[in-house]
Protein backbone atom coordinates (compact mmCIF):
# COMPACT_ATOMS: atom_id res chain seq x y z
CA UNK A 1 0.00 0.00 0.00
CA UNK A 2 1.62 3.34 -1.27
CA UNK A 3 1.41 5.79 1.56
CA UNK A 4 -0.76 8.24 0.66
CA UNK A 5 -3.64 5.20 -0.02
CA UNK A 6 -2.41 4.18 3.91
CA UNK A 7 -2.98 8.10 4.59
CA UNK A 8 -6.22 8.35 3.06
CA UNK A 9 -7.35 4.84 4.69
CA UNK A 10 -7.21 6.40 8.22
CA UNK A 11 -8.47 9.59 7.00
CA UNK A 12 -11.74 7.27 5.67
CA UNK A 13 -11.35 5.07 9.49
CA UNK A 14 -11.37 8.04 11.37
CA UNK A 15 -14.27 9.58 9.07
CA UNK A 16 -16.39 6.91 9.66
CA UNK A 17 -15.32 6.69 13.24
CA UNK A 18 -16.42 10.32 14.05
CA UNK A 19 -19.61 10.27 11.95
CA UNK A 20 -20.96 7.11 14.48
CA UNK A 21 -19.72 9.28 17.29
CA UNK A 22 -22.02 11.80 16.53
CA UNK A 23 -24.93 9.12 15.81
CA UNK A 24 -24.47 8.21 19.53
CA UNK A 25 -24.36 11.32 20.84
CA UNK A 26 -27.20 12.25 19.11
CA UNK A 27 -29.29 9.73 20.24
CA UNK A 28 -28.25 8.79 23.29
CA UNK A 29 -30.99 6.46 24.41
CA UNK A 30 -28.15 3.32 22.99
CA UNK A 31 -25.84 4.38 25.54
CA UNK A 32 -28.21 5.25 28.21
CA UNK A 33 -29.53 1.42 28.28
CA UNK A 34 -26.11 0.13 27.29
CA UNK A 35 -24.99 1.46 30.81
CA UNK A 36 -28.34 0.73 32.47
CA UNK A 37 -28.33 -2.91 32.01
CA UNK A 38 -24.51 -3.09 33.49
CA UNK A 39 -26.03 -0.87 36.61
CA UNK A 40 -28.52 -3.78 37.27
CA UNK A 41 -26.11 -6.42 36.79
CA UNK A 42 -23.97 -4.86 39.65
CA UNK A 43 -26.98 -4.32 41.79
CA UNK A 44 -28.92 -8.07 41.16
CA UNK A 45 -25.07 -9.44 42.30
CA UNK A 46 -23.89 -7.52 44.88
CA UNK A 47 -27.17 -7.19 46.61
CA UNK A 48 -29.28 -10.44 45.38
CA UNK A 49 -27.28 -12.98 44.70
CA UNK A 50 -24.25 -11.12 46.72
CA UNK A 51 -25.95 -10.84 49.86
CA UNK A 52 -24.26 -14.23 51.18
CA UNK A 53 -25.80 -16.69 48.24
CA UNK A 54 -22.23 -16.43 46.67
CA UNK A 55 -19.37 -17.17 48.94
CA UNK A 56 -15.43 -16.06 47.77
CA UNK A 57 -12.71 -16.49 49.24
CA UNK A 58 -10.88 -13.58 48.58
CA UNK A 59 -10.28 -9.87 50.72
CA UNK A 60 -12.66 -7.60 50.63
CA UNK A 61 -15.67 -9.89 49.84
CA UNK A 62 -17.61 -10.69 46.98
CA UNK A 63 -17.88 -6.85 45.85
CA UNK A 64 -14.07 -7.27 44.77
CA UNK A 65 -14.35 -10.46 43.36
CA UNK A 66 -17.84 -8.65 41.24
CA UNK A 67 -16.62 -5.68 39.87
CA UNK A 68 -14.23 -6.83 37.69
CA UNK A 69 -16.04 -10.04 36.00
CA UNK A 70 -19.20 -7.39 35.85
CA UNK A 71 -16.81 -4.90 33.66
CA UNK A 72 -15.32 -7.58 31.47
CA UNK A 73 -18.70 -8.65 30.76
CA UNK A 74 -20.03 -4.98 29.75
CA UNK A 75 -17.13 -4.57 27.43
CA UNK A 76 -17.93 -8.03 26.24
CA UNK A 77 -21.76 -7.02 25.70
CA UNK A 78 -20.48 -3.16 24.08
CA UNK A 79 -18.79 -5.34 21.33
CA UNK A 80 -22.37 -6.45 19.89
CA UNK A 81 -22.85 -2.85 19.64
CA UNK A 82 -20.49 -3.94 16.25
CA UNK A 83 -22.63 -6.15 14.70
CA UNK A 84 -25.71 -3.89 15.63
CA UNK A 85 -24.47 -0.64 14.21
CA UNK A 86 -22.83 -2.13 10.88
CA UNK A 87 -26.65 -4.37 10.01
CA UNK A 88 -28.29 -0.88 10.63
CA UNK A 89 -26.03 0.90 7.88
CA UNK A 90 -26.88 -1.93 5.90
CA UNK A 91 -30.30 -1.76 5.93
CA UNK A 92 -30.63 2.07 5.78
CA UNK A 93 -28.59 1.87 2.36
CA UNK A 94 -25.72 3.69 3.50
CA UNK A 95 -22.88 1.21 3.23
CA UNK A 96 -24.28 1.14 -0.45
CA UNK A 97 -23.94 4.97 -0.86
CA UNK A 98 -20.25 5.01 0.28
CA UNK A 99 -19.93 1.70 -1.83
CA UNK A 100 -19.85 4.41 -4.86
CA UNK A 101 -17.69 6.82 -3.00
CA UNK A 102 -13.41 6.24 -3.71
CA UNK A 103 -13.15 5.20 0.25
CA UNK A 104 -10.77 2.57 1.63
CA UNK A 105 -13.79 -0.18 1.75
CA UNK A 106 -12.03 -1.93 5.07
CA UNK A 107 -12.27 2.04 6.70
CA UNK A 108 -16.45 1.19 7.04
CA UNK A 109 -15.28 -2.06 9.51
CA UNK A 110 -12.63 -0.22 11.09
CA UNK A 111 -14.29 2.84 11.83
CA UNK A 112 -17.14 0.81 13.59
CA UNK A 113 -14.71 -0.85 15.18
CA UNK A 114 -12.96 2.26 16.43
CA UNK A 115 -15.95 3.84 17.59
CA UNK A 116 -17.55 0.99 19.44
CA UNK A 117 -13.50 0.57 21.53
CA UNK A 118 -14.67 4.55 22.63
CA UNK A 119 -18.08 3.39 23.35
CA UNK A 120 -17.13 0.49 25.56
CA UNK A 121 -14.17 3.17 26.74
CA UNK A 122 -17.29 5.44 27.97
CA UNK A 123 -19.65 3.03 29.15
CA UNK A 124 -16.16 1.36 31.32
CA UNK A 125 -15.44 4.78 32.91
CA UNK A 126 -19.25 4.89 34.29
CA UNK A 127 -19.28 1.22 35.61
CA UNK A 128 -15.85 1.87 37.40
CA UNK A 129 -17.45 5.12 39.09
CA UNK A 130 -21.03 2.65 39.92
CA UNK A 131 -18.65 -0.07 41.23
CA UNK A 132 -16.85 2.14 43.52
CA UNK A 133 -20.07 3.54 44.99
CA UNK A 134 -21.15 0.28 45.88
CA UNK A 135 -18.35 -0.73 47.58
CA UNK A 136 -15.75 -1.67 45.12
CA UNK A 137 -12.20 -0.97 46.72
CA UNK A 138 -9.47 -2.78 44.51
CA UNK A 139 -6.00 -2.84 46.09
CA UNK A 140 -3.69 -2.70 42.53
CA UNK A 141 -3.19 0.81 42.27
CA UNK A 142 -4.63 2.89 39.78
CA UNK A 143 -1.59 1.64 36.89
CA UNK A 144 -2.63 -1.84 37.15
CA UNK A 145 -6.23 -0.53 37.10
CA UNK A 146 -5.82 1.44 33.82
CA UNK A 147 -3.61 -1.79 32.83
CA UNK A 148 -6.74 -4.21 33.82
CA UNK A 149 -9.56 -2.09 31.26
CA UNK A 150 -6.85 -1.74 28.25
CA UNK A 151 -6.47 -5.67 28.41
CA UNK A 152 -10.62 -5.88 28.61
CA UNK A 153 -11.08 -2.99 25.95
CA UNK A 154 -8.11 -4.75 23.69
CA UNK A 155 -9.87 -8.32 24.22
CA UNK A 156 -13.76 -6.76 23.79
CA UNK A 157 -12.18 -4.65 20.49
CA UNK A 158 -11.26 -8.37 18.94
CA UNK A 159 -14.68 -9.61 19.31
CA UNK A 160 -16.06 -6.46 17.71
CA UNK A 161 -14.55 -7.90 14.41
CA UNK A 162 -16.44 -11.17 14.85
CA UNK A 163 -19.56 -9.58 16.11
CA UNK A 164 -19.16 -7.58 12.78
CA UNK A 165 -19.26 -11.04 10.70
CA UNK A 166 -22.77 -11.18 12.58
CA UNK A 167 -24.03 -7.85 11.58
CA UNK A 168 -23.15 -8.44 7.94
CA UNK A 169 -25.37 -11.27 7.56
CA UNK A 170 -27.78 -10.78 9.94
CA UNK A 171 -31.11 -9.47 7.90
CA UNK A 172 -31.25 -6.50 10.32
CA UNK A 173 -30.09 -4.75 13.31
CA UNK A 174 -32.85 -6.47 16.02
CA UNK A 175 -31.66 -10.44 14.40
CA UNK A 176 -27.92 -9.22 14.73
CA UNK A 177 -28.51 -8.59 18.20
CA UNK A 178 -30.58 -11.37 18.65
CA UNK A 179 -27.95 -13.93 16.85
CA UNK A 180 -25.40 -12.59 19.08
CA UNK A 181 -27.19 -13.82 22.52
CA UNK A 182 -26.19 -17.58 22.01
CA UNK A 183 -22.66 -16.67 21.83
CA UNK A 184 -22.18 -14.36 24.48
CA UNK A 185 -24.26 -15.97 26.93
CA UNK A 186 -22.16 -19.06 27.77
CA UNK A 187 -19.24 -16.70 27.35
CA UNK A 188 -20.19 -14.39 30.01
CA UNK A 189 -22.28 -16.92 32.66
CA UNK A 190 -20.36 -20.08 32.34
CA UNK A 191 -17.02 -18.58 33.49
CA UNK A 192 -15.65 -16.80 35.83
CA UNK A 193 -17.36 -13.76 36.06
CA UNK A 194 -20.17 -13.75 39.14
CA UNK A 195 -19.32 -17.34 40.25
CA UNK A 196 -15.67 -19.19 40.95
CA UNK A 197 -15.14 -21.78 38.64
CA UNK A 198 -14.80 -24.30 41.50
CA UNK A 199 -18.25 -23.77 42.15
CA UNK A 200 -19.92 -25.38 39.28
CA UNK A 201 -20.63 -29.30 37.87
CA UNK A 202 -17.12 -30.63 37.49
CA UNK A 203 -18.29 -31.39 33.42
CA UNK A 204 -18.50 -27.18 32.85
CA UNK A 205 -15.29 -26.93 34.58
CA UNK A 206 -13.32 -27.66 31.70
CA UNK A 207 -15.38 -25.40 29.69
CA UNK A 208 -15.49 -22.33 32.39
CA UNK A 209 -12.18 -22.89 33.08
CA UNK A 210 -10.00 -22.70 30.38
CA UNK A 211 -12.25 -20.34 28.30
CA UNK A 212 -10.90 -16.46 27.39
CA UNK A 213 -13.58 -14.82 29.00
CA UNK A 214 -12.20 -16.67 32.03
CA UNK A 215 -8.97 -16.01 31.51
CA UNK A 216 -9.61 -11.68 30.74
CA UNK A 217 -11.69 -12.31 33.56
CA UNK A 218 -8.56 -13.38 35.93
CA UNK A 219 -5.86 -10.86 34.22
CA UNK A 220 -7.96 -8.24 35.07
CA UNK A 221 -9.33 -9.31 38.31
CA UNK A 222 -5.85 -9.63 39.79
CA UNK A 223 -4.02 -6.55 38.19
CA UNK A 224 -7.29 -4.58 39.73
CA UNK A 225 -6.73 -6.27 43.04
CA UNK A 226 -3.70 -6.64 43.18
CA UNK A 227 -2.85 -10.54 43.42
CA UNK A 228 -0.73 -12.47 41.22
CA UNK A 229 -1.32 -12.35 37.97
CA UNK A 230 0.42 -15.72 36.81
CA UNK A 231 0.28 -16.54 32.88
CA UNK A 232 -2.96 -15.06 32.89
CA UNK A 233 -2.09 -11.82 31.32
CA UNK A 234 -0.23 -13.33 28.56
CA UNK A 235 -2.98 -16.00 27.84
CA UNK A 236 -5.78 -13.18 27.62
CA UNK A 237 -3.34 -11.62 25.24
CA UNK A 238 -2.74 -14.19 22.96
CA UNK A 239 -6.76 -15.03 23.18
CA UNK A 240 -7.47 -11.49 22.07
CA UNK A 241 -4.66 -11.43 19.33
CA UNK A 242 -5.78 -15.44 17.88
CA UNK A 243 -9.44 -14.08 17.84
CA UNK A 244 -8.31 -10.74 15.53
CA UNK A 245 -6.29 -13.10 13.56
CA UNK A 246 -8.97 -15.97 12.76
CA UNK A 247 -11.99 -13.49 12.79
CA UNK A 248 -10.96 -10.56 11.04
CA UNK A 249 -9.72 -12.01 7.76
CA UNK A 250 -13.54 -13.87 7.45
CA UNK A 251 -15.20 -10.89 8.01
CA UNK A 252 -13.33 -8.49 5.52
CA UNK A 253 -13.63 -11.40 3.01
CA UNK A 254 -17.67 -11.46 4.12
CA UNK A 255 -17.54 -7.78 3.57
CA UNK A 256 -16.09 -7.31 -0.18
CA UNK A 257 -18.27 -10.40 -0.81
CA UNK A 258 -21.31 -9.01 0.91
CA UNK A 259 -21.70 -5.61 -0.21
CA UNK B 1 -26.95 11.97 -37.07
CA UNK B 2 -25.23 13.68 -34.32
CA UNK B 3 -23.77 10.37 -33.04
CA UNK B 4 -21.52 10.08 -35.39
CA UNK B 5 -18.97 12.54 -33.90
CA UNK B 6 -18.18 11.06 -31.34
CA UNK B 7 -15.51 7.81 -30.99
CA UNK B 8 -16.39 5.46 -28.20
CA UNK B 9 -14.43 7.16 -25.36
CA UNK B 10 -16.51 10.38 -25.48
CA UNK B 11 -19.44 9.12 -24.09
CA UNK B 12 -19.51 9.69 -20.53
CA UNK B 13 -21.30 5.78 -20.45
CA UNK B 14 -20.95 3.28 -22.38
CA UNK B 15 -22.05 -0.28 -22.00
CA UNK B 16 -22.22 -3.22 -24.37
CA UNK B 17 -24.53 -6.53 -23.42
CA UNK B 18 -24.87 -6.15 -19.96
CA UNK B 19 -26.57 -8.89 -18.41
CA UNK B 20 -27.53 -9.28 -14.81
CA UNK B 21 -28.44 -12.35 -13.31
CA UNK B 22 -29.34 -13.27 -10.15
CA UNK B 23 -29.41 -16.96 -9.42
CA UNK B 24 -31.88 -16.72 -6.20
CA UNK B 25 -35.04 -17.41 -8.44
CA UNK B 26 -33.63 -17.39 -11.76
CA UNK B 27 -34.12 -13.67 -12.26
CA UNK B 28 -32.58 -12.19 -15.63
CA UNK B 29 -32.52 -8.61 -14.08
CA UNK B 30 -30.69 -7.43 -17.24
CA UNK B 31 -31.17 -8.95 -20.61
CA UNK B 32 -28.00 -7.24 -22.51
CA UNK B 33 -28.36 -3.87 -22.38
CA UNK B 34 -26.32 -1.66 -24.17
CA UNK B 35 -26.34 2.53 -24.70
CA UNK B 36 -24.27 5.23 -25.01
CA UNK B 37 -24.68 8.02 -22.86
CA UNK B 38 -23.44 11.52 -24.64
CA UNK B 39 -21.65 13.93 -22.36
CA UNK B 40 -23.47 16.92 -20.89
CA UNK B 41 -26.68 15.91 -21.28
CA UNK B 42 -29.70 14.51 -19.50
CA UNK B 43 -29.84 10.64 -20.52
CA UNK B 44 -33.36 8.74 -18.91
CA UNK B 45 -33.62 5.81 -18.17
CA UNK B 46 -37.89 4.79 -18.13
CA UNK B 47 -39.29 1.77 -17.15
CA UNK B 48 -41.87 0.55 -14.54
CA UNK B 49 -41.06 -0.91 -11.33
CA UNK B 50 -38.52 -4.83 -12.05
CA UNK B 51 -37.50 -3.37 -15.08
CA UNK B 52 -33.78 -3.57 -14.25
CA UNK B 53 -33.43 0.62 -13.92
CA UNK B 54 -31.74 0.35 -10.93
CA UNK B 55 -30.06 -2.47 -10.73
CA UNK B 56 -28.03 -0.81 -14.54
CA UNK B 57 -27.25 2.55 -12.14
CA UNK B 58 -26.08 -0.12 -9.34
CA UNK B 59 -23.78 -1.74 -11.77
CA UNK B 60 -22.62 1.64 -13.50
CA UNK B 61 -22.19 3.21 -10.01
CA UNK B 62 -19.57 0.12 -9.03
CA UNK B 63 -21.99 -1.25 -6.38
CA UNK B 64 -22.37 -4.20 -8.39
CA UNK B 65 -21.00 -6.36 -11.02
CA UNK B 66 -22.55 -7.35 -13.92
CA UNK B 67 -22.89 -11.26 -15.14
CA UNK B 68 -21.39 -9.99 -18.21
CA UNK B 69 -20.88 -7.43 -20.39
CA UNK B 70 -18.60 -4.39 -20.67
CA UNK B 71 -19.61 -1.02 -19.02
CA UNK B 72 -17.30 1.81 -19.15
CA UNK B 73 -17.84 5.24 -17.27
CA UNK B 74 -16.16 8.44 -18.23
CA UNK B 75 -13.60 5.88 -19.76
CA UNK B 76 -13.02 3.63 -16.99
CA UNK B 77 -13.96 -0.24 -16.62
CA UNK B 78 -16.33 -0.03 -14.03
CA UNK B 79 -15.15 -4.05 -12.85
CA UNK B 80 -11.04 -3.34 -13.58
CA UNK B 81 -11.06 0.05 -12.60
CA UNK B 82 -13.63 0.72 -10.06
CA UNK B 83 -12.50 2.94 -8.12
CA UNK B 84 -11.54 5.09 -11.09
CA UNK B 85 -15.00 5.41 -11.83
CA UNK B 86 -15.69 5.94 -8.22
CA UNK B 87 -13.75 9.45 -8.50
CA UNK B 88 -16.09 10.49 -10.87
CA UNK B 89 -19.21 10.11 -10.37
CA UNK B 90 -21.97 11.05 -7.95
CA UNK B 91 -24.89 8.75 -6.74
CA UNK B 92 -28.06 10.03 -5.62
CA UNK B 93 -31.72 8.36 -5.40
CA UNK B 94 -34.79 7.53 -4.74
CA UNK B 95 -33.92 6.48 -0.83
CA UNK B 96 -32.10 9.38 0.15
CA UNK B 97 -29.31 7.62 1.77
CA UNK B 98 -28.56 10.37 4.08
CA UNK B 99 -27.58 9.58 7.91
CA UNK B 100 -30.53 10.83 9.41
CA UNK B 101 -28.81 10.98 13.05
CA UNK B 102 -26.30 14.02 11.43
CA UNK B 103 -27.06 17.50 10.43
CA UNK B 104 -27.51 18.54 6.40
CA UNK B 105 -23.89 19.87 6.75
CA UNK B 106 -22.16 16.65 8.76
CA UNK B 107 -23.85 14.90 5.96
CA UNK B 108 -22.49 16.88 3.50
CA UNK B 109 -18.64 17.27 5.85
CA UNK B 110 -18.71 13.29 5.54
CA UNK B 111 -19.06 12.75 1.89
CA UNK B 112 -16.92 15.68 1.23
CA UNK B 113 -13.97 14.40 3.43
CA UNK B 114 -15.00 10.28 1.91
CA UNK B 115 -14.49 11.78 -1.40
CA UNK B 116 -11.06 13.12 -0.09
CA UNK B 117 -11.31 16.83 -0.35
CA UNK B 118 -9.29 18.82 2.26
CA UNK B 119 -11.24 19.86 5.17
CA UNK B 120 -10.92 23.57 4.18
CA UNK B 121 -12.48 22.79 0.62
CA UNK B 122 -15.62 20.65 2.17
CA UNK B 123 -16.25 23.32 5.08
CA UNK B 124 -17.01 25.76 2.32
CA UNK B 125 -18.00 23.41 -0.23
CA UNK B 126 -20.92 22.13 2.11
CA UNK B 127 -21.85 25.47 2.71
CA UNK B 128 -21.59 26.30 -0.74
CA UNK B 129 -24.10 23.52 -1.75
CA UNK B 130 -26.45 24.20 1.40
CA UNK B 131 -27.17 27.51 0.04
CA UNK B 132 -27.72 26.56 -3.51
CA UNK B 133 -30.81 23.89 -2.40
CA UNK B 134 -31.75 26.27 -0.27
CA UNK B 135 -31.12 24.47 2.94
CA UNK B 136 -28.92 27.13 4.36
CA UNK B 137 -31.35 27.60 7.67
CA UNK B 138 -32.05 24.00 7.69
CA UNK B 139 -28.33 22.67 7.48
CA UNK B 140 -26.94 22.90 11.18
CA UNK B 141 -30.43 21.08 12.29
CA UNK B 142 -30.80 17.34 12.58
CA UNK B 143 -32.27 15.86 9.36
CA UNK B 144 -35.07 14.23 11.47
CA UNK B 145 -36.66 17.61 11.23
CA UNK B 146 -36.21 17.40 7.44
CA UNK B 147 -39.07 16.90 5.21
CA UNK B 148 -39.45 14.51 1.96
CA UNK B 149 -38.21 17.24 -0.66
CA UNK B 150 -35.44 18.77 1.72
CA UNK B 151 -34.16 14.89 2.37
CA UNK B 152 -33.99 14.40 -1.16
CA UNK B 153 -32.39 17.93 -2.18
CA UNK B 154 -29.86 16.96 0.13
CA UNK B 155 -29.00 13.49 -1.06
CA UNK B 156 -28.75 15.38 -4.68
CA UNK B 157 -26.07 17.73 -2.92
CA UNK B 158 -24.38 15.38 -0.89
CA UNK B 159 -23.86 13.57 -4.65
CA UNK B 160 -22.06 16.55 -5.62
CA UNK B 161 -19.82 17.54 -2.66
CA UNK B 162 -16.67 15.95 -5.20
CA UNK B 163 -18.20 18.08 -8.12
CA UNK B 164 -18.37 14.52 -9.91
CA UNK B 165 -18.81 15.33 -14.18
CA UNK B 166 -21.19 11.64 -13.97
CA UNK B 167 -24.37 12.25 -12.31
CA UNK B 168 -26.31 9.07 -11.47
CA UNK B 169 -30.09 9.78 -10.50
CA UNK B 170 -32.19 6.81 -9.67
CA UNK B 171 -36.13 8.06 -9.49
CA UNK B 172 -34.79 11.21 -7.49
CA UNK B 173 -37.99 12.59 -7.54
CA UNK B 174 -40.57 9.71 -6.99
CA UNK B 175 -42.95 9.88 -4.19
CA UNK B 176 -42.26 14.04 -3.99
CA UNK B 177 -44.56 16.33 -4.01
CA UNK B 178 -45.53 18.44 -7.27
CA UNK B 179 -43.68 21.28 -5.89
CA UNK B 180 -40.87 19.58 -4.22
CA UNK B 181 -40.60 17.92 -7.96
CA UNK B 182 -40.47 20.68 -10.04
CA UNK B 183 -37.78 22.62 -7.76
CA UNK B 184 -35.61 19.06 -8.04
CA UNK B 185 -35.82 19.50 -12.10
CA UNK B 186 -34.88 22.80 -11.78
CA UNK B 187 -31.75 21.99 -9.93
CA UNK B 188 -31.25 19.38 -12.38
CA UNK B 189 -31.31 21.64 -15.07
CA UNK B 190 -29.36 23.94 -13.35
CA UNK B 191 -26.24 21.19 -13.20
CA UNK B 192 -26.69 20.35 -17.18
CA UNK B 193 -25.75 23.93 -17.78
CA UNK B 194 -22.30 23.65 -16.04
CA UNK B 195 -21.30 20.46 -18.49
CA UNK B 196 -22.82 17.72 -15.91
CA UNK B 197 -23.70 14.47 -17.55
CA UNK B 198 -26.76 12.98 -15.94
CA UNK B 199 -28.35 9.88 -15.77
CA UNK B 200 -31.50 9.71 -15.03
CA UNK B 201 -34.22 7.07 -13.97
CA UNK B 202 -37.24 7.49 -13.71
CA UNK B 203 -41.01 5.79 -13.83
CA UNK B 204 -41.97 9.61 -15.08
CA UNK B 205 -43.20 10.11 -18.80
CA UNK B 206 -43.37 13.78 -17.47
CA UNK B 207 -39.85 13.52 -15.91
CA UNK B 208 -38.32 12.32 -18.95
CA UNK B 209 -39.95 14.72 -21.38
CA UNK B 210 -38.99 17.82 -19.46
CA UNK B 211 -35.43 16.34 -18.54
CA UNK B 212 -34.04 13.85 -21.00
CA UNK B 213 -32.65 15.03 -24.26
CA UNK B 214 -32.53 10.71 -25.26
CA UNK B 215 -34.26 8.19 -23.43
CA UNK B 216 -34.39 4.32 -23.38
CA UNK B 217 -37.41 2.75 -22.27
CA UNK B 218 -36.58 -0.44 -20.79
CA UNK B 219 -38.59 -3.48 -19.72
CA UNK B 220 -38.13 -7.19 -18.14
CA UNK B 221 -34.13 -5.98 -18.63
CA UNK B 222 -34.36 -5.17 -21.99
CA UNK B 223 -34.24 -2.20 -24.14
CA UNK B 224 -37.77 -1.56 -25.86
CA UNK B 225 -37.46 1.65 -27.19
CA UNK B 226 -34.65 4.79 -27.51
CA UNK B 227 -34.78 8.23 -29.39
CA UNK B 228 -35.70 11.65 -28.25
CA UNK B 229 -38.50 12.07 -26.31
CA UNK B 230 -40.26 13.53 -29.44
CA UNK B 231 -39.95 10.46 -31.06
CA UNK B 232 -40.96 8.33 -28.46
CA UNK B 233 -44.07 10.75 -28.29
CA UNK B 234 -44.36 10.42 -32.05
CA UNK B 235 -44.32 6.67 -31.86
CA UNK B 236 -46.91 6.69 -29.28
CA UNK B 237 -49.28 9.70 -30.25
CA UNK B 238 -49.30 12.71 -28.13
CA UNK B 239 -52.58 12.31 -26.70
CA UNK B 240 -55.12 9.90 -25.30
CA UNK B 241 -58.23 9.70 -26.45
CA UNK B 242 -60.69 7.95 -23.82
CA UNK B 243 -64.38 7.13 -24.84
CA UNK B 244 -66.85 5.88 -22.20
CA UNK B 245 -69.69 3.96 -23.62
CA UNK B 246 -72.86 2.88 -22.38
CA UNK B 247 -72.20 -0.79 -22.84
CA UNK B 248 -69.54 -3.46 -23.15
CA UNK B 249 -71.59 -4.36 -26.62
CA UNK B 250 -71.28 -0.67 -27.49
CA UNK B 251 -67.38 -0.62 -26.40
CA UNK B 252 -66.44 -3.52 -28.38
CA UNK B 253 -68.59 -2.08 -31.91
CA UNK B 254 -67.04 1.46 -30.73
CA UNK B 255 -63.43 0.06 -30.21
CA UNK B 256 -64.04 -1.44 -34.22
CA UNK B 257 -64.83 1.75 -35.41
CA UNK B 258 -62.14 3.93 -34.53
CA UNK B 259 -59.30 1.58 -34.39
CA UNK B 260 -57.64 2.72 -37.42
CA UNK B 261 -57.24 6.61 -35.80
CA UNK B 262 -54.31 5.26 -33.87
CA UNK B 263 -50.83 3.21 -35.24
CA UNK B 264 -51.24 1.13 -32.21
CA UNK B 265 -54.00 -0.61 -30.89
CA UNK B 266 -57.17 0.33 -29.16
CA UNK B 267 -57.34 -0.29 -25.44
CA UNK B 268 -60.36 -1.64 -23.92
CA UNK B 269 -61.09 -1.65 -20.36
CA UNK B 270 -64.88 -2.33 -19.38
CA UNK B 271 -66.69 -0.22 -21.02
CA UNK B 272 -63.59 2.36 -21.57
CA UNK B 273 -61.93 2.47 -24.56
CA UNK B 274 -58.25 4.19 -25.17
CA UNK B 275 -56.16 5.18 -28.50
CA UNK B 276 -53.25 7.12 -28.35
CA UNK B 277 -53.56 9.64 -31.10
CA UNK B 278 -51.36 12.92 -32.34
CA UNK B 279 -54.11 14.95 -33.29
CA UNK B 280 -56.42 14.62 -30.30
CA UNK B 281 -59.60 17.32 -31.04
CA UNK B 282 -59.61 16.43 -34.79
CA UNK B 283 -59.48 12.92 -34.06
CA UNK B 284 -62.19 13.49 -31.38
CA UNK B 285 -64.46 14.90 -33.54
CA UNK B 286 -64.09 12.39 -36.35
CA UNK B 287 -64.70 9.58 -33.27
CA UNK B 288 -67.90 11.21 -32.41
CA UNK B 289 -69.01 11.03 -36.08
CA UNK B 290 -68.21 7.42 -36.86
CA UNK B 291 -69.74 6.93 -33.61
CA UNK B 292 -73.15 9.56 -33.86
CA UNK B 293 -73.34 7.87 -37.26
CA UNK B 294 -73.63 4.18 -36.01
CA UNK B 295 -76.29 5.73 -33.26
CA UNK B 296 -74.45 4.39 -30.46
CA UNK B 297 -74.89 6.49 -27.10
CA UNK B 298 -71.57 7.57 -25.43
CA UNK B 299 -71.34 8.40 -21.83
CA UNK B 300 -67.81 10.06 -21.87
CA UNK B 301 -65.27 11.69 -23.48
CA UNK B 302 -62.06 12.62 -22.41
CA UNK B 303 -58.45 13.63 -24.22
CA UNK B 304 -55.52 13.22 -21.80
CA UNK B 305 -51.50 13.42 -22.04
CA UNK B 306 -50.29 10.00 -22.02
CA UNK B 307 -49.03 8.00 -19.01
CA UNK B 308 -46.15 5.09 -19.19
CA UNK B 309 -48.81 2.94 -19.40
CA UNK B 310 -50.14 4.10 -22.54
CA UNK B 311 -46.32 3.88 -23.51
CA UNK B 312 -46.01 0.39 -22.71
CA UNK B 313 -49.07 -0.24 -24.26
CA UNK B 314 -48.12 1.28 -27.45
CA UNK B 315 -44.40 -0.40 -27.38
CA UNK B 316 -45.51 -3.93 -26.40
CA UNK B 317 -49.36 -4.55 -26.91
CA UNK B 318 -49.18 -4.79 -23.24
CA UNK B 319 -49.41 -2.99 -20.14
CA UNK B 320 -46.53 -2.15 -17.97
CA UNK B 321 -46.58 -5.45 -15.88
CA UNK B 322 -45.35 -4.54 -12.22
CA UNK B 323 -43.01 -7.17 -11.50
CA UNK B 324 -40.80 -6.36 -8.54
CA UNK B 325 -37.85 -7.86 -8.54
CA UNK B 326 -36.25 -7.25 -5.19
CA UNK B 327 -32.61 -9.24 -5.91
CA UNK B 328 -31.33 -5.86 -6.91
CA UNK B 329 -32.17 -3.27 -4.05
CA UNK B 330 -30.45 -3.47 -0.56
CA UNK B 331 -30.78 -5.22 1.91
CA UNK B 332 -34.34 -4.62 4.38
CA UNK B 333 -36.01 -2.61 1.18
CA UNK B 334 -39.10 -4.32 -0.18
CA UNK B 335 -40.15 -1.76 -2.91
CA UNK B 336 -37.11 -1.04 -4.89
CA UNK B 337 -36.85 -2.44 -8.32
Amino acid sequence: MKFSSLKWAINDSMTMAKRNILALVRVPTSLVFAVLQPIMFVLLFRYVFGGGAIQVNIPGGYVNYLIPGILVQTTIFGSVSTAIGLAEDLEKGLIERLRALPIARMAVLTGRTISDLLRNLMILIVITGIGFAVGFRPGGGPLHYVEASAIMLAFAYCLSWGFAYIGLIAPNAEAAQAMTFPLIFPLTFASGIFVQVSSMPSWLQGFAGNQPVTMVTKAVRSLMLGTPVGNTLWVSLAWSIGVLLVLAPLTVAKFRRAT
Amino acid sequence: MTISLYTVSDYAVSCTDIVKTYPKGNVRALDGVSLNVPRGQVFGLLGPNGSGKTTMVRILATILAPTSGLATVNGFDVVKQAKKVRETIGLAGQYATVDPNLTGYENLYMIGRLNHLEKAVVRQRATELLEQFNLTDAGHRSLKTYSGGMRRRLDLAAALVGRPPILFLDEPTTGLDPQSRQDLWGAIEGLVETGVTVLLTTQYLEEADRLAKQLVVLEKGKIIAEGTPAQLKARLGTTVLALTFHSLDDAARGAALIADLSDSPANRDGTVVEITVNSGPRTAAEALRRIDAQQIALDGLALREPSLDDVFLSLTGHKAEDVVVDTAAPRGRKDRS
